[in-house]
């Protein structure tokens, strides 16, 4: 009886589980990126060919993936993160009763985690005169003919930045509203004896610096959840490769060379890249945050 | 109290309304109407009848809600032959056993890196803190062969376990867990219970706030994933419902007569997660205020 109270039995669990699928896989990924495998045969050495490949002969990564991934990702990062910050502080600064449910409403787009009601924008977006926006573009007179919005690539990127934008105040925004909750009221009534003289000054001086812990947790989900909507192209225009890869971003590139073409070991070299960019831009990110004190 | 008056900056969660609230309230309303605006789409759009579907110029409110498109899609049977009623049954079978095992693994886990003494529970916690940077979708490869290797193919393991191993609730637990007081685990010591009955007895109890924000988190990913069924699952009577109205979406999404459909999908994977939402916020706002990275 005694034995079930030492630690590794509180830790077996949940660590065999992290084992097995967040070590091993990293692990994996890395040692595949350096193979020939296609799921069927095993994998065959062929060292660094695979990120050589990627820069010299993979013209679609470097000339659309890559850009795609930079421009959305730098866009939805930030602009989201800064976005969720704005309305907590906001919301913190009302009473009880509308800031619950307006939080709630604000919320409730990141629960549809993006794909899942990839369905209700192919209605709105869609390409005949009977989709919403066309036709409300069409009678206000902006456009005469309805516009592909789904499937011209000049089209697509904008509206996968939009939707994902649409449900990034998540778990980093409910974050960043406790946080800004929590800060002693005293310590604003402290500041404006000191001298602080507006709210611009204010939230550098004293909003920011007393949830700090919070504005990190919220950089890294920000971080992770623009990553991880990758999929989001596909969904909407119905395709991968999205049309004339327009949408194409890393992790599509991913399934379209590991599940399509079964080319697993290059797919895997591409993973790799992609931890590694999460990696930095979430390092870089604390950086930028922790320097400000 | 004059003093407070007068004190023009933030001020943090006010009591009542006040005049100096109004901008916020400005910006915040038509926002939040404007962020709101798809998701009541998809309510008008789930509820129209079909005659209102192929209304051209298209409107946005439902004139005579029916019920039409949700007993259209329960009688729908896939072309593999598998009713509707056993994708929601796979569903929600995985989605409680998922959520309980979430809830059991990491609280325990969470527990033993905040009150107990082991060596190496530094190096634990910083490489969990590591993997808040974690990107499931990338390792989407490995991942399926090491559920091939495992043997878990075909079965209802594949849906559960890749998805509850969640960084990000072990450390919001783990976080919570270390504001209880040591004093209250001690005195339980000396009354001679085991560190078991320590967890399940008055931790579990105490952090109940962030087993809820734990659940909900697992609620999300397990009910809403779909990657589970496209990559490890072959047999079709084990797939689940969002995978299923996932499919449904792309088969039919394309029609008119297949919008209503689509949109009664939508409703039916999103509700579940909005009402569990509206249940738990307060948990869950209770827990993010220990979130924080340092």
């Amino acid at each position: 009886m005694n034995k079930i109270n030492k630690p590794i039995w509180f830790l077996i669990p949940y660590w065999t589980l992290f084992a097995a699928f967040v070590i091993v896989p990293v692990l994996a990924a890395v040692y595949l990126s350096f193979t020939y495998f296609n799921a069927i045969e095993a994998p065959t050495w062929r060292g660094i060919k695979n990120y050589i490949e990627m820069i010299t002969l993979d013209a679609v990564f470097m000339q659309y993936v890559l850009p795609n991934t930079l421009k959305f990702a730098l866009i939805v990062g930030p602009v989201g993160y800064f976005l969720s910050f704005l309305l907590a502080w906001m919301l913190a600064q009302i009473p009880k009763k509308p800031r619950t449910i307006l939080a709630i409403i604000l919320y409730s787009p990141s629960l549809t985690m993006g794909v899942a009601l990839s369905s209700m924008w192919k209605i709105i977006f869609s390409s005949d005169a009977n989709g919403y926006i066309n036709s409300l573009l069409i009678k206000w007179g902006v456009i005469l003919e309805p516009i592909q919005f789904l499937s011209s690539p000049q089209y697509l990127m904008p509206i996968m930045i939009i939707v994902t934008l649409w449900s990034s105040m998540g778990v980093g925004f409910l974050a960043m509203l406790a946080g800004i909750l929590n800060i002693d009221q005293t310590l604003y009534e402290a500041a404006y004896i000191d001298g602080v003289r507006n709210r611009a000054q204010e939230i550098f001086y004293v909003t920011i610096p007393a949830m700090k812990p919070q504005m990190l947790f919220g950089a890294v989900m920000a971080v992770v959840s623009t990553f991880q909507a990758g999929s989001i192209g596909v969904a909407l225009s119905g395709s991968n490769p999205t049309p004339e890869y327009a949408g194409q971003l890393i992790v599509n590139h991913i399934a379209d060379y590991g599940f399509i073409r079964y080319m697993m070991g290059y797919a895997s070299a591409v993973s790799v890249v992609l931890l590694i960019m999460v990696y930095i831009l979430s390092k870089v990110t604390w950086k930028i945050l922790g320097e400000r004190e | 109290m004059s003093r407070r008056h007068r004190f023009l900056g933030t001020r943090i969660n006010p009591k009542r309304y006040h005049p100096s609230q109004m901008p916020f309230f400005l910006f915040l309303i038509p926002f939040s109407v404007l962020m709101l605006l798809p998701i009541l789409f998809i309510v008008n759009q789930a509820f129209k009848p079909q005659s209102e579907l192929f209304a051209y110029p298209p409107r946005f409110f439902v004139r005579r809600p029916t019920l039409d498109n949700f007993s259209q899609l329960s009688s729908l049977i896939s072309s593999s032959g598998v009713p509707f009623s056993r994708y929601l049954l796979n569903s929600v079978f995985v989605t409680v056993v998922g959520v309980l095992l979430a809830i059991l693994f990491t609280g325990l886990s969470a527990y033993a890196l905040s009150k107990l003494k082991f060596r190496s529970k530094k190096v634990l916690f910083e490489l969990n803190t590591l993997a808040l940077m974690f990107v499931p979708i990338a390792v989407q490869i490995p991942r399926f062969l090491i559920i091939a290797k495992l043997g878990l193919i075909d079965s209802y393991a594949a849906h559960i376990f890749p998805v509850i191993c969640m960084p990000v609730a072990m450390f919001l637990i783990k976080q919570f867990i270390d504001q209880t007081p040591n004093e209250l685990i001690e005195s339980a010591k000396i009354d001679g219970a085991s560190e078991m009955q320590i967890f399940f007895k008055i931790i579990v109890p105490i952090v109940a706030p962030a087993i809820a924000t734990v659940g909900i988190l697992a609620f999300q990913a397990i009910w809403n994933d779909t990657t589970t069924s496209t990559l490890y699952i072959n047999d079709e009577s084990k797939r689940t419902l969002a995978f299923y109205m996932s499919s449904l979406v792309s088969a039919q999404g394309n029609t008119v007569a297949g919008q209503g459909m689509a949109a009664a999908a939508g409703l039916i994977m999103f509700l579940p997660n909005l009402i569990l939402f509206i249940f738990l916020q307060s948990k869950v706002m209770n827990t993010m205020a220990h979130s924080g990275l340092k």
